[in-house]
C-alpha cells in the first residue's frame, strides 16, 4: 500500500469515527492495550541475564575467584530454585538475607570485594549494576517455580511479622503506608495497575516479578530498588540497600506468595 | 514474637492488673519496628529522619491495619473531633479560586519526596486517585470517582445558602480528611502544609 493510500485510508477512519470523546477514550485504550503487548514482545532483561551468569563464572576481585562456590541457601554453588525460598536465615550471618544481600556477601567473603563501598553505591552504578545482572541470572533460573521461603527459624518468623507491620505504617508527609496502595484487588495509579500484596496471587505477581526491565527508564530493577522507589514516592527517606525492612517487607510478600510460580525477570512499564 | 505474645499472656493471667505499668504487646511491636526504621533509612533531600515519626492518628490506625481490625469507636470518634477543630477555614471567608489552576493543581503529582527540589510548590496528586475531569482518561482508582461531584449533590449556585454545607465538607475533607474518616487513606493537605490555602481554593 503506498504511502497516499495509507494516509487517505486514515483520513476515512477518522471522518467515520468522529472526534467524540467515546471515540478518544477507546483509541486511548486500546492504545494502551498494544503497548502492554508490545512490551511481552521482547524483554531485554535476557542481556542481563547473559551478563549475570558472565560475572558468576568469572574470576573477579582482590581474590581473583568466582562466585561459583557461593552459598545461597541450597548449599555453596547451587542456583536452581535458590532464588524462590530467599529471603532465609543464614547462619554464617545470624540473620536473614535477599538474594541481593546474599550475592553481596558472597562477593565480599570469596572474591574480597569491599561490601560496605558496594552498599554504599548508588544503584546502577559499578558493582551495583553487577549484582542487579547477578540476580536476574539467579532469579531466571527459578523462573516458574513456586514460592516456599522457609518458616523454621526464629528469626524468619520475626521478620515476617516485622515485614506485615512496615508493610502498614503510615507515615511521611502524605501519610502513605505500602498498604495504601497495595491492598485491595484490581485498583491503579493513574493507569499503573497495582498488585493486591495482602493476597496470595497479588503478592505473587507483585514480588515474583522482580528483578524486572523498566520499560519507562530503560533500567533493570531488582526488589531492593523497587522498595527504595516505593519508599520514595511514599514521601519517606532514603531506604538503605540491603537493610532491615527491605528484607523483612521481602519476606511478608514472599511468604504471603507461597506457592505462586514466579515470572521474574519480567517486563514493567 | 511469639515468646512475647507468650509472656505477655501469662504475665496477665498470672499477675492481673499488676502487669499493667509493663510494656504492652504493641508497645513492643512499635520498639523494634522503630529500631528497624531508624537502622533501615537515613535522611535524603527534603525527606529527614523525622518523617519517619507517627502521629496518634497514624500509629492507631496502622496498628488497626496491621491487626485486621477497625478503630475502636471512641478512637475514631476523638481522632475525627480533634481532626475537625484543627481545621483552619479561609481566612478571607472565600472558598474558591481558579478552576484551570485546580485542574493544574490536580494533575501535578510532583513534591515531597527526597528527589523533589526542595521548597518548590507541591502538586495536588488528585489524579493518582481520583476521576474528576471525563477528557483525563489516566486517573487512578484508588479513590471514589469525583466526575460531576457537584452536580450530583444538586448544586447549581456554589455561592446559594444550599450549597454551603457541601462547600465547608469539600473545603475540610481537602485540609484534613480524617476530620470526616478517621483513618482515610487521603493526605492531609491542609493539616500536614501540602497545599496552601490559595492552592485549596483552586
Amino acid at each position: 500500500m503506498s504511502a497516499s493510500v495509507l494516509s487517505r485510508t486514515a483520513w476515512v477512519v477518522m471522518a467515520v469515527c468522529g472526534a467524540g470523546a467515546v471515540w478518544a477514550q477507546k483509541t486511548a485504550s486500546d492504545s494502551i492495550a498494544e503497548y502492554r503487548a508490545m512490551l511481552q514482545d521482547g524483554n531485554p532483561a535476557d542481556l542481563f541475564e547473559a551478563k549475570g551468569e558472565d560475572l558468576w563464572k568469572q574470576v573477579r576481585g582482590p581474590n581473583k575467584v568466582s562466585l561459583e562456590k557461593c552459598d545461597l541457601g541450597k548449599g555453596p554453588g547451587v542456583v536452581n530454585g535458590a532464588w524462590v525460598e530467599l529471603p532465609r536465615y543464614f547462619a554464617d550471618m545470624q540473620q536473614l538475607q535477599d538474594l541481593e544481600s546474599r550475592l553481596l556477601t558472597c562477593m565480599e567473603t570469596l572474591q574480597g570485594f569491599d561490601a560496605q563501598t558496594i552498599r554504599n553505591t548508588p544503584y546502577g552504578k559499578g558493582e551495583q549494576t553487577n549484582i542487579t545482572a547477578l540476580a536476574t541470572w539467579v532469579a531466571s533460573l527459578s523462573k516458574g517455580l513456586a514460592f516456599k521461603l522457609p518458616q523454621a527459624h526464629a528469626e524468619e518468623k520475626r521478620l515476617f511479622e516485622l515485614g506485615r507491620q512496615l508493610f502498614y505504617y503510615r507515615a511521611g508527609s502524605h501519610d502513605f503506608s505500602c498498604a495504601t496502595c497495595h491492598s485491595q484487588d484490581n485498583k491503579r495509579i493513574r493507569l499503573q495497575d497495582l498488585p493486591n500484596l495482602t493476597t496470595n496471587a497479588g503478592a505473587g505477581l507483585g514480588f515474583g516479578a522482580w528483578p524486572a526491565y523498566r520499560v519507562s527508564n530503560g533500567q533493570m530493577w531488582g526488589m531492593q530498588l523497587r522498595l527504595n522507589d516505593c519508599y520514595r514516592q511514599q514521601r519517606f527517606p532514603y531506604a538503605q540497600f540491603g537493610t532491615e525492612a527491605g528484607i523483612a517487607l521481602s519476606v511478608f510478600m514472599g511468604v504471603t506468595a507461597a506457592g505462586v510460580p514466579t515470572t521474574a525477570p519480567a517486563i514493567r512499564r | 514474637m511469639k515468646t512475647i505474645i507468650t509472656t505477655a499472656v501469662l504475665c496477665v493471667s498470672a499477675l492481673g492488673s499488676l502487669c499493667l505499668p509493663a510494656l504492652s504487646q504493641s508497645e513492643t511491636v512499635d520498639a523494634s519496628l522503630q529500631k528497624t526504621l531508624s537502622a533501615s533509612f537515613r535522611a535524603e533531600g527534603q525527606a529527614g529522619m523525622d518523617r519517619l515519626v507517627q502521629d496518634e492518628a497514624n500509629r492507631l490506625c496502622s496498628q488497626a491495619d496491621a491487626a485486621g481490625q477497625t478503630l475502636s469507636d471512641e478512637d475514631a470518634e476523638r481522632l475525627r473531633q480533634s481532626s475537625f477543630k484543627a481545621i483552619t477555614w479561609p481566612t478571607d471567608g472565600q472558598f474558591f479560586g481558579d478552576y484551570k489552576l485546580g485542574e493544574k493543581l490536580a494533575q501535578d503529582g510532583r513534591g515531597k519526596t527526597w528527589s523533589d527540589k526542595p521548597g518548590a510548590e507541591n502538586g495536588g496528586n488528585c489524579y493518582n486517585c481520583h476521576q474528576i475531569s471525563k477528557s483525563e482518561i489516566a486517573y487512578g482508582t484508588l479513590g471514589p470517582s469525583l466526575y460531576n461531584y457537584g452536580k450530583l449533590r444538586g448544586i447549581s449556585d456554589v455561592n446559594s445558602v444550599a450549597a454551603k454545607p457541601i462547600i465547608d465538607y469539600i473545603w475540610g475533607k481537602l485540609w484534613n480528611p480524617r476530620a470526616y474518616n478517621a483513618c482515610s487513606s487521603m493526605p492531609r493537605f491542609g493539616h500536614n502544609s501540602l497545599l496552601t490555602q490559595a492552592q485549596l481554593k483552586h
